[in-house]
């Protein structure tokens, strides 16, 4: 098992170095950074010039790339444009841990940039994944012990219109019901934008208010997903041999239903999160900007349309490394979980 | 008697081609049906409507007829700057149903082409190809297309085909689209090819001096064509969801040219005032993307029942 996690490892080297060099070569070439800078005010050129040499800008691509990536601290840089290199390089580059500083926040290192909105994308994620995991558990199990019924039916076509329903669908309309027509019609009604209400605070009441609708939203998208999923699963368990054999010895239903059936079945429901998690960053996205929420979604939609490469590498290297860390994970616990499984 | 004299019947009828199978499995697929109807309808809509008002008259703004509700002269309202909505639903409905077509059609012949040869030849190609693919699924892919859609965005000129112009960001959302949805679909056919080449008929086929490519894309495709076209149809709604949510941003097609995406740009600062923006749009998308994937259930019901767990 050690063998195969460094094996694993390791061949994650290569595949992050490929990734990061794809975008960061993309990414230098969506725009200027040094447009915005200026505020209203149109930047003067010598200050546009001196600018990109600060920022290293005047370098060829793969100069700049190898400073991201190993830092120019051992080296000098020519700040004034006088042709004699006299400063010294501050970066230390992604490999010892320095992801730089962001453009647009000038000098701020990109990691307290993240540090600052993670959390709340962090609050929002595990929220509605554990949500998700209890809803679709009871709805799952529920639907596949009463295959074909009446509720096994309606449940089915839900989660198929769960399934194809954009999330932005999904959340402008629960804000039209749940905010605005409540309001409308005088009953108690849910905010739909920031993180508190700012006359309040941030009191944890305000925030788990202004959670209400984000994680009603995101969730309702993938419990359609998991419950279709663990139907499946438990259906094809509740036909195993074992489960005849448990019924036949007497054992009390909710025994076999919870200990014999959904024991086994929740094995491969075990991949499917573990797979999904990183991904839920990706829904923070459109999510995040409907509801106006503080995270890093927000944050990378923000820092792309000005062009500032070191926090959106930032931000796309992590959710890079959560996903290979994730999977890599999954495969272990799957491993643990099974002990059928062997990676040697 | 009765069910000796009906089975001597079932004996004298001709077997069923694997054609009449088919559609016997899919016809039992209620919702299929139901999805094709739907997508039948959807397309009379998008295309049929066209007869009715023209691209100029979708196009034209009317500042004093701004963000009217849904009216007389306008059953569907008006936009922030007084377009008519029903109009830009059935313009922007030919748009995205071609995106999602075009993009779906991209990413199923990268998706085969990686699949087929890093499955067929193995060894250095494949692993390549597969570490390719391994660091395209490791970013999600919105962020992907975001990077992508800025990358691209404006680089490419507008263009007239047919005497319509399109804005050049449809072709480039198309691309982006196949360009960063292929890799589950190249993955299900490397696997299929690994097993299949493995089979007597491909032993043959190389014996008597078959050429490589024949042999790939003539003996062993068509025998993993069935979960190729249940993921190019579900690719399509894919695809038109994807055109939505990178529009919804601000970053896919541009104006004039509508999308049912594009149309929801900027839709969220008027969910209070003028709900009919996002509305109408959204309902098409959803009632499309909705439609596609029953269709793609039931072609999976009919072509390939062994890939069912239940």
């Amino acid at each position: 098992m050690t063998r195969y996690v460094i094996r694993r490892l390791l061949q994650a080297i290569p595949l992050l170095l490929f990734i990061s060099m794809v975008l960061f070569v993309l990414m230098r070439n969506i725009g200027d950074p040094l447009a915005t800078m200026g505020g209203r005010r149109v930047t003067r050129s010598s200050d546009r010039e001196r600018l990109t040499r600060q920022l290293g800008l005047d370098k060829p691509l793969y100069v700049q790339y190898f400073y991201w990536l190993i830092g120019n601290d051992w080296t000098k840089m020519d700040l004034d444009g006088d042709g004699v290199a006299e400063t010294p390089g501050r970066m230390r580059g992604v490999l010892r841990g320095d992801f730089g500083t962001s453009l647009v926040n000038r000098g701020k290192p990109v990691l307290e940039v993240i540090w600052e909105r993670l959390p709340n994308t962090l609050l929002l994620m595990i929220t509605s994944e554990v949500v998700v995991i209890l809803c679709a558990l009871v709805v799952g199990v529920y639907s596949a012990l009463r295959q074909y019924s009446l509720t096994d039916q309606i449940v089915t076509t839900i989660s198929f219109f769960g399934y194809s329903l954009p999330i932005f669908f999904i959340a402008l309309l629960s804000i039209y019901i749940f905010a605005v027509n409540f309001k409308r019609w005088g009953l108690p009604y849910l905010p739909a934008v920031g993180m508190f209400d700012p006359q309040v605070g941030k009191t944890p009441s305000q925030v788990i208010l202004h959670m209400v609708l984000p994680v009603f939203s995101l969730s309702f998208i993938y419990l359609a997903a998991y419950s279709r999923y663990i139907r499946s699963t438990m259906l094809e368990v509740l036909s195993q041999d074992y489960i005849r054999t448990a019924k036949s010895k007497g054992l009390p239903r909710r025994t076999i239903i919870f200990l014999h059936a959904l024991k086994n079945a929740a094995l491969p429901i075990v991949t499917v999160v573990g797979l999904d998690l990183p991904f839920l960053l990706a829904g923070a996205v459109v999510t995040e900007r409907i509801f106006a929420w503080p995270g890093m979604g927000r944050l990378f939609l923000d820092h792309v349309s000005r062009a500032d490469t070191p926090v959106v590498m930032g931000i796309l290297m992590l959710i890079s490394i959560a996903v290979i860390v994730f999977q890599l994970i999954t495969d272990i616990m799957y491993a643990w979980l099974d002990p059928r499984i062997r990676y040697d | 008697m009765v069910g000796v004299s009906r089975s001597v019947d079932d004996l004298l009828t001709p077997p069923l081609t694997l054609r009449q199978l088919m559609w016997l499995r899919f016809r039992r697929h209620k919702m299929a049906l139901f999805g094709v109807a739907m997508l039948i309808l959807l397309v009379i809509y998008s295309f049929g409507g066209a007869f009715f008002f023209s691209e100029a008259y979708a196009n034209t703004t009317n500042t004093k007829m701004r963000l009217q509700p849904p009216m007389a002269g306008h059953p569907f309202g008006t936009d922030t700057v007084g377009r008519d909505i029903l109009a830009r639903t059935i313009y922007g409905g030919q748009i995205s149903l071609i995106i999602g077509l075009t993009a779906a059609l991209v990413e199923t012949i990268i998706g085969v082409l990686v699949g087929a040869l890093a499955g067929y030849y193995g060894g250095l190609l494949d692993s390549v190809l597969m570490r390719v693919t391994e660091a395209m699924l490791s970013v999600p892919q919105l962020f992907l297309l975001i990077v992508m859609a800025k990358f691209f965005g404006g680089q490419i000129p507008d263009l007239t085909v047919m005497g319509r112009t399109f804005s050049g960001s449809v072709i480039v959302i198309i691309s982006i689209i196949g360009v960063t949805s292929w890799m589950y679909l190249a993955r299900i056919v490397r696997a299929e090819f690994l097993s299949l080449k493995e089979n007597e008929f491909v032993l043959a086929a190389r014996a008597i001096g078959t050429p490589r490519w024949q042999i790939i894309f003539q003996h062993i495709l068509p025998n993993s064509i069935a979960p190729i076209i249940v993921s190019a149809t579900l690719g399509v709604a894919g695809a038109i969801g994807t055109e939505a949510y990178i529009s919804f941003l601000g970053m896919g097609v541009r104006p004039p040219t509508a999308t049912w995406g594009n149309m929801l740009d900027g839709a969220y600062n008027y969910i209070e005032t003028a709900p009919w923006l996002w509305i109408f749009p959204g309902m098409l998308i959803v009632l499309t993307v909705l439609s596609i994937n029953f269709v793609g259930d039931g072609l999976r019901d009919a072509l390939d029942p062994r890939s069912r767990a239940t």
